[in-house]
Parts: structure tokens; sequence; C-alpha cells
């Protein structure tokens, strides 16, 4: 599915801004995505499996509260910067 | 050339390259701007690898490696990391990677990171794969040992030492917690804080739950210790157990509560402290917007104003426990030490804190001032 990724995160995708990834849940997209973006899911996911404090992730307008919640074909995978102070 | 002087700031990463007689600096960078970088350290076994202690606003901790003196950096691997939590335990992530530690002579490519919270993490391959330490980590007195917030960023382990006599020798600081030892490269730890104050705490002399701000071990001498605590500057010399307050002959007025601590690398009786304002409501500024380093000659029997070249009045800043250090300059009196601040200032001095010169201005927070050798 396309992935929209935040400016952060984008040192990993060397620049691009939509990237690619494939599997049927968010779980399965993170692990594509750090295997062609090495490091990129332990910056939006700690140790334990949660999402980090200022990270957001969306399947289209839909909120992920957990990481096996399903995408769907022709769904877009958002990954967010949320607000961090100044 | 001389060697230079790595400036982690909370937006970004900066060097000063000073010259043969550290009389020009010439400030280079910034690398990673917007990035956090808590502490940024040359590797005294390879001086061409350097790592960082990074995170952003966003996105998690991680560690930078570089392996040609900072022109290029590689993110490790496999960061700091606790392990997964099983059944009720406390699920714990690593916030921030907050210290760095080179392992021992001995162990080329071993390092300890120190995290926020109070976790403990070793490297076996240059900071490229990370391990924690389970015999600190889940030791069982743990959570006993280690209650309070700690620092405004949480709880800190910091001022991680490795014995140069023996690498399984290891002390370290946490925040609201102590000063701890291990004997077995770091399978067992206890607590190491007799005679240090906790003005916070109802026991008028606990075993544990101290707030050591910056701890250190004399590299050449080291049954020689030192702490700027929370609640003072202190002295250990092993094989005894109890501090020793130390800070106790600085000017009343002026007090001994600070971050920072810098020893002498040959003169286990020189050390440097920067005191801050730790009264009333704890305003953590220069005393009385005077800012100026103490030093010592003598174990802290007697301490020395070094002010000179700083502003008299109206100067505000402090210097956090990471942002003051020496370099490596050993002949009389020579010996260069440096301090960043909080209002984003690099100082200089040639001569043991004596007379001081800006080097840089106008940068971001200073979190750590670190120096490394040319050569």
């Amino acid at each position: 599915m396309p992935t929209r990724v935040a400016s952060p995160l984008r040192s990993y995708t060397e620049g691009l801004a939509i990237v690619e990834a494939r599997g049927a849940t968010v779980r399965e997209a993170l692990a594509d995505l750090d295997r062609r973006y090495p490091g990129m899911r332990f910056r939006m996911i700690d140790e334990q499996g949660r999402i980090r404090p200022h990270i957001r992730l969306y399947v289209d307008t839909r909120p992920v509260l957990e990481l096996d919640q399903p995408i769907e074909a022709g769904a877009t995978l958002h990954l967010i910067c949320a607000l961090s102070g100044g | 050339m001389t060697g230079t002087l790595w400036i982690g700031t909370r937006k970004g990463l900066f060097a000063l390259r000073g010259d043969a007689q550290r009389r020009q600096w010439k400030l280079v960078g910034p690398q990673f701007l917007g990035h956090v970088f808590h502490h940024v350290v040359q590797d005294p076994r390879e001086p061409r690898v350097v790592l960082a202690a990074v995170k952003t606003g966003h996105l998690g901790p991680t560690v930078f490696r570089s392996t040609d003196r900072g022109r290029s950096w590689k993110e490790a691997s496999a960061p700091p990391a606790f392990r997964k939590a099983e059944g009720s335990e406390a699920a714990r992530a690593v916030d921030a990677v907050f210290w760095l530690t080179p392992g021992h002579a001995s162990e080329r490519g071993t390092w300890y990171a120190g995290a926020s919270p109070a976790g403990l993490f070793r490297s076996e391959d240059g900071g490229d794969t990370w391990q924690p330490v389970a015999g600190f980590n889940d030791h069982p007195m743990h959570a006993t040992w280690i209650q309070g917030p700690g620092s405004p960023i949480g709880q800190l382990t910091h001022s991680i030492r490795v014995d140069p006599r023996d690498a399984r020798h290891l002390y370290l600081g946490v925040s609201s917690g102590g000063v701890f030892e291990s004997t077995d490269a770091g399978g067992d730890w206890r607590p190491l804080n007799a005679g240090c104050a906790a003005e916070f705490l109802p026991d008028p002399d606990p075993e544990y739950g101290h707030d050591p701000h910056c701890f250190d071990m004399h590299p050449r001498h080291p049954d020689r210790l030192y702490q700027q605590n929370h609640c003072g500057i202190y002295r250990l010399d092993r094989p005894d157990e109890r501090w020793t307050r130390i800070g106790n002959s600085m000017p009343r007025r002026v007090g001994d509560i600070g971050f920072p601590l810098v020893l002498h690398p040959a003169n286990p009786d020189k050390a440097w402290v920067f005191p801050m304002d730790g009264t009333s409501v704890w305003p953590r500024t220069s005393v009385d917007g005077k800012p100026a380093v103490y030093g010592t000659n003598n174990g802290g029997k007697t301490w020395r104003r070094l002010d000179g070249g700083l502003p008299r009045k109206q100067g505000w800043f402090t210097v956090l426990r990471q942002a003051m250090c020496a370099d490596d300059d050993e002949r009389t009196d020579k010996l260069g030490l440096y301090f960043g601040t909080s209002s984003g200032e690099v100082w200089a001095s040639r001569n043991e804190g004596v007379s001081w010169t800006r080097v840089a201005q106008h940068l971001p927070q200073v979190f750590s001032v670190t120096y490394g050798p040319a050569a």
C-alpha cells in the first residue's frame, strides 16, 4: 500500500514522502518498512510494541490504536509526527 | 591542530576545532539540525570513533556512530532498549539515551550507555548493537533503589565509570537513586552513598535514593572518587565507604550545589565545579548572576574562585553535567577547561580556569561538551 512518510522519518526513505509497504496489518507493514529502511520502526514503536508518544499512525483517516489493525486493499498508511513542543 | 570539542545541543551537533595554541577555535556544524544530542563521546582507544546519544522531539532514542571523526555517521543497528516485559512487569522503554562511556582499554569496541528511565546498556561492537545489562536493569532492588522521578526528563543513568585496573569493576550514578558499584562486570550492584546528604528524603542517612549529579573516578588514581551531588560536593578514597562533604569548604554564599565536576587527568587533588543557585525554589542559575568556576588543588580542602573573563553581573546561565570538560594538556597549570551554557555559549580556559574566553555563542542550549584528542 502507499505509505505517507512524515518529514522527520525521511532520512530513512532517502527523502521520499511516499513509499510502498506490504502487509495485511499495520504490524506487518511496519516490519516490511523496517526491512526496506532499517531502523525506521524503532523510532516510531518502542521495545514494548507501543506507538511512541509523538507518533500517530492512520489507515486512511482511521487512527491506529493497536498494531494488529488490518489494512484493507487500496488503503493508505500514514506515518505522522504529532506536535512535540518547541 | 589540537583536539576537538564536541558540542551536543538541544538542536543539533556542533564541533569546535582548535589551533595548536588553543587560542583560535573554528566552529563546525550544525550536523543533524533539530536533533537532541545528550552526549557525544570520542573513543580514546580509537580516536576516529565518535558516538552520540540522540533523539528528536518526535522520534525515539538512538545512537549515531562515526568512524571518521564525525565526517559521516551511521545509526546503531540495534539501539539501547529494555527487554520485553513479561506478565505484570512494568513495561519499560528507553525514552532517551543520556550517557555514553567507552569500555575498558582492553575491551576494544565495548561501550556502556545510560538511559532514561534508569537503565544500563552495553555494546561489544563499537556501538552498533546494544544489549540491556540485566544485572542492573533487572536487579531485585532496582525499583526500590530508584523511586523518584529523577530529573525533568525522568530518571537518568549517568556517570558510568570503568576502573582502568579491572574491566569488571564499574560505577554509575542514578538520579534519585545514588551511586552504585559492581565488581563483576555488572552482574550485581550495591549502593555506595554513605555520608551523602539527601535532604529531600526523611531519613537523614539513607542507604540509597540520593541524587548524584555527576560522579567521577580519577583515571590514574582510581581509588579517588568525587561527586557533585544534588546535596553537595563529595570525595571518597577507597577502600573507605563513607563520602566526605568537601563542599563544606566552599564559600557559604555560593554553596556547593551544581551539576558538572571535572578532574585533572594527572593530579588527583585537582578538580573543578560550576556552582549554581540551589536555594529557595532552586533557580538553577549562576549564583547571584555572577557565573564562576571553583577549583581545588588539594582534594577539596580549599576552593578558589575562577571567574576571570566571565560576566561580572547579570550572567544567569548555568552548565549541565555533561557540558564541562578538560583537555589533555598536562603541563603545570596549562590544562584546558571548557564549558557550554544553557544560553548557547561555549567558554574556554588555557590555564586551568584562571581566565576564560568565549569561543562560541548563539548556539542552542548546550547539553554536552567533551574533548577528543587529535590523534
